[in-house]
């Protein structure tokens, strides 16, 4: 029944000068993301965009546009000639399919941008409302709280008639100039600290501190498959697999027991710098919240930021644990941090970290440590993956 | 060769069978394997899964590998009637469901349980009535075929569905071997769970899925090693699952352009075998576009067939998976078909490949062998 799919952008549209760039690369986004159904048309104008289906079935489609930072509301409607007969129509039409659904109360929401439209909005408010309630049996207008708000948009080329509206990603389109380096371990925090980054119209890559044979291809894939659900959102994200396992034998070896896991966030913070020079990237972003375990005490922050003059940005820094959960459920990524492989993190946790480390000890214990030849190597050995958003290995398979 | 059985089987395609030809060579590994050619493998199934769920429209975590659409029966009704039954001891199904369903229902009634076998109309439907008659707060599951595989009778499960959910607590399963790709419905969204079989939609035997709507638990038939989210132990039938998601693909595509022309291939050829005035159809007005049931009575069916293979005609009595009984079919029955009918009953059934020459050249031999008979017979 549905003909057409209304994209509002939102936060965007309040943005002044900069509004051109942000719709072109929303409507980049919007295109690429929907690029598999090739009936659509999309069409943009200063405060919206319009999808014409052709056939196709809307569903597929707000599945993947719920993906695209910058949209605030999705609608499916119906577009209708500029013809007040063929408005009611339709709309009764459309009000009939929502009954199916169990919809008893419903109210009409006229707006008419279009002014050489010869009827009012309150007039057709009460015309197409009657109307409706002419034509129908069990259903009644409520206008404090309907179950469905009909809307009628009437614009210059049509009058576009809809009632089911969700939530887009919200957040702003992506800036491919703001890029941002992302602390990617496997686990629950950081790909959504990656997600929420993106949801700000930052680029991210992603580095991983990996170290076999402790940690296992599979915990390498876990991370390619974690950095894939984040491309869904936000596109094409380059990975950096850094080679840690000499680096954390020898803080093992030589390190005082209690300060190894300080020690070696901090050798993870200079290497992660390194690679967020060399590729441009302004900012470094953790899946750190305050509290929660032992490196991420007000102490240890201070002490891991020590090594580090970038931006190092913590966007579930207020977070409580549940939050960060459903974040991630609803992001899928959930599914995949809890696949249980061992992390570079968990490998040689030591029994007692250090909750409170101080810099002026993380310093001195450093003296006995070769950290620039360790950064070096560490950077020198760097494996750079480019994890598309559509996975096409196995693709003669499948 | 013209083959108008698909509703037993479908001719696997090519493509279906130089995957699982390639899955089975070159990745062997145990996908539970640590080791990395297991790891590979693993990924391989995941990528499977997740492909097969979006075609289907469900979440990856919703798809159950199983042996074929037998084995998914099985495990919706007897997985839901063993995980619930401190809730109550009542289903619900119909008379005209396919043996897997039917027996398994059989069994659970000699361990204690009690079921209703709601009746069809002419058009093959359960009344929504019967239905919220039937439901009591001991019912903890429906199941319903989605769309007959003798008649090709759609069951309305939109509207069947929402009365469950509406007027119940009991889970909904729709048995969908037949209907996937072929009658659209909101199957997932009405439905707990949703049996397929792979081989009815140019896989290959041996494998199907259920499709079980999260946060609903079954009791597992098969216990061991906890493969399929603990729900189906067994190492994964990779080569199968891999074949499954291609044939799944390339199907879905035919169904999405073609849907239409078959359904109007369907009612073409009814049209036509009307014509002949020894063909009473058994198909109802409305039916899924695929299958086509008559009978010829005073004509044994079986000898009708062997008189169409001659030709190279492949067409079949009823339900494969009933065929070897000389009962007259129960779906027929209870479609309130005369015993006679019944038991002289002939399905053809197409596919996105069936052509019009094809059924032409059917068309014309099934005429002359009812003739030839005839004669014989007189």
């Amino acid at each position: 029944m549905y003909d057409h799919i209304i994209v509002r952008y939102g936060e965007i549209a309040l943005k002044g000068k900069n509004r051109k760039g942000f719709i072109n690369s929303l409507k980049k986004r919007v295109k690429k993301v929907t690029s598999e159904f090739e009936n659509i048309i999309v069409t943009q104008s200063f405060d919206r965009m319009v999808i014409k289906l052709n056939g196709q079935d809307p569903e597929p489609i707000l599945v993947k546009l719920k993906t695209v930072f910058g949209i605030h509301k999705l609608s499916v409607a119906v577009k209708a000639e500029l013809d007040l007969e063929d408005i009611k129509e339709k709309s009764l039409t459309l009000m009939r399919n929502q009954q199916t659904e169990g919809i008893k109360t419903f109210k009409v929401t006229v707006k008419r941008p279009n002014k050489q439209f010869p009827h009012r909005s309150q007039d057709m408010n009460r015309e197409i409302g009657g109307y409706v309630l002419r034509n129908t049996e069990n259903l009644t207008v409520d206008v404090h709280h309907p179950d469905r708000e009909l809307r009628v948009e009437v614009k210059n080329d049509g009058a576009f008639i809809s009632c089911d509206h969700s939530e887009g990603a919200g957040g702003l389109p992506t800036n491919q100039d703001n890029k941002v380096m992302l602390m990617l371990s496997g686990g629950i925090d950081s790909p959504v600290a990656g997600y929420l980054t993106m949801k700000r119209g930052v680029k991210i890559e992603a580095v991983h501190f990996h170290s076999p044979p402790f940690t296992s291809e599979r915990s390498r894939q876990k991370v390619e498959d974690l950095t894939r659900v984040l491309a869904r959102y936000g596109g094409d994200i380059r990975l950096h697999i850094v080679p840690f396992t000499n680096t954390q034998k020898t803080i093992h070896n030589e390190m005082p027991d209690n300060y190894s896991m300080t020690i070696m966030r901090r050798m993870m913070m200079r290497i992660t710098e390194r690679i967020a020079e060399q590729t441009g990237a302004l900012a470094i972003t953790t899946g750190e919240s305050l509290g929660q375990v032992a490196s991420q005490t007000i102490q240890s922050m201070n002490t891991i930021n020590e090594v580090t003059n970038y931006p190092v940005l913590r966007p579930l820094i207020s977070m409580d644990k549940v939050d960060i959960m459903n974040i991630s459920r609803e992001i899928n990524t959930y599914d995949i941090s809890i696949r249980p492989y061992e992390d570079c993190c968990t490998v040689f946790l030591p029994e007692a970290p250090k909750t409170r480390p101080k810099r002026e000890h993380a310093n001195k214990f450093e003296q006995y440590l070769p950290i620039d030849e360790l950064v070096e190597e560490a950077v020198s050995g760097v494996e750079t993956i480019v994890i598309k958003e559509n996975e096409d290995d196995f693709a003669d398979l499948l | 060769m013209i083959y108008l059985d698909n509703s037993a089987t479908t001719q696997p395609y090519d493509e279906v069978i130089a995957a699982f030809k390639k899955t089975a060579f070159d990745y062997f590994a145990n996908p539970s394997s640590l080791h990395r050619k297991g790891g590979e493998v693993e990924r391989l199934v995941r990528q499977a899964r997740r492909s097969i769920a979006s075609l289907l429209g469900v979440e990856e975590e919703e798809v159950i590998f199983t042996s074929g659409g037998t084995e998914s029966n099985n495990l919706a009704i007897k997985g839901t009637a063993f995980e619930h039954m401190k809730r109550g001891k009542h289903l619900i199904t119909s008379q005209t469901e396919h043996a897997s369903s039917m027996e398994s229902f059989r069994q659970l009634e000699k361990m204690g349980f009690d079921v209703t076998y709601l009746p069809v109309d002419g058009e093959g439907q359960v009344s929504k009535d019967d239905l919220v008659e039937a439901l009591t707060k001991d019912t903890i599951l429906v199941s319903l075929l989605h769309v007959n595989n003798e008649v090709g009778s759609i069951q309305p499960i939109n509207e069947l569905g929402s009365i469950i959910k509406e007027k119940s607590r009991a889970l909904f399963h729709v048995d969908d071997v037949q209907g996937v790709g072929k009658v659209a419905s909101d199957v997932h969204s009405v439905a707990d769970l949703v049996s397929y079989s792979a081989h009815k939609f140019h896989g290959l035997k041996g494998s199907g899925l259920l499709v079980k709507r999260k946060n609903v638990s079954l009791f597992p038939l098969l216990s061991g090693g906890g493969q399929e989210n603990e729900f189906r132990s067994g190492t994964e039938n990779v080569p199968g699952i891999v074949s499954t998601a291609k044939a799944l693909r390339l199907y879905m595509q035919k169904s999405q352009s073609n849907v239409k022309k078959l359904n109007d291939l369907k009612i073409k050829y009814i049209e036509k075998l009307e014509e002949i005035k020894e063909v009473v159809m058994n198909t109802p007005t409305k039916s899924a576009p695929h299958i086509i049931n008559f009978s010829v009575p005073g004509i044994k069916p079986e000898v009708l067939i062997h008189a169409l293979e001659e030709k190279d005609i492949y067409v079949s009595t009823r339900s494969a998976c009933s065929s070897r009984t000389a009962e007259p079919s129960h779906v027929l029955t209870a479609l309130g078909v005369s015993n006679s009918r019944a038991s002289a009953a002939i399905r053809v059934s197409l596919s996105y490949e069936t052509t019009e020459q094809e059924l032409d050249v059917f068309l014309l031999e099934l005429t002359k062998a009812i003739h030839k008979l005839k004669e014989v017979m007189r």
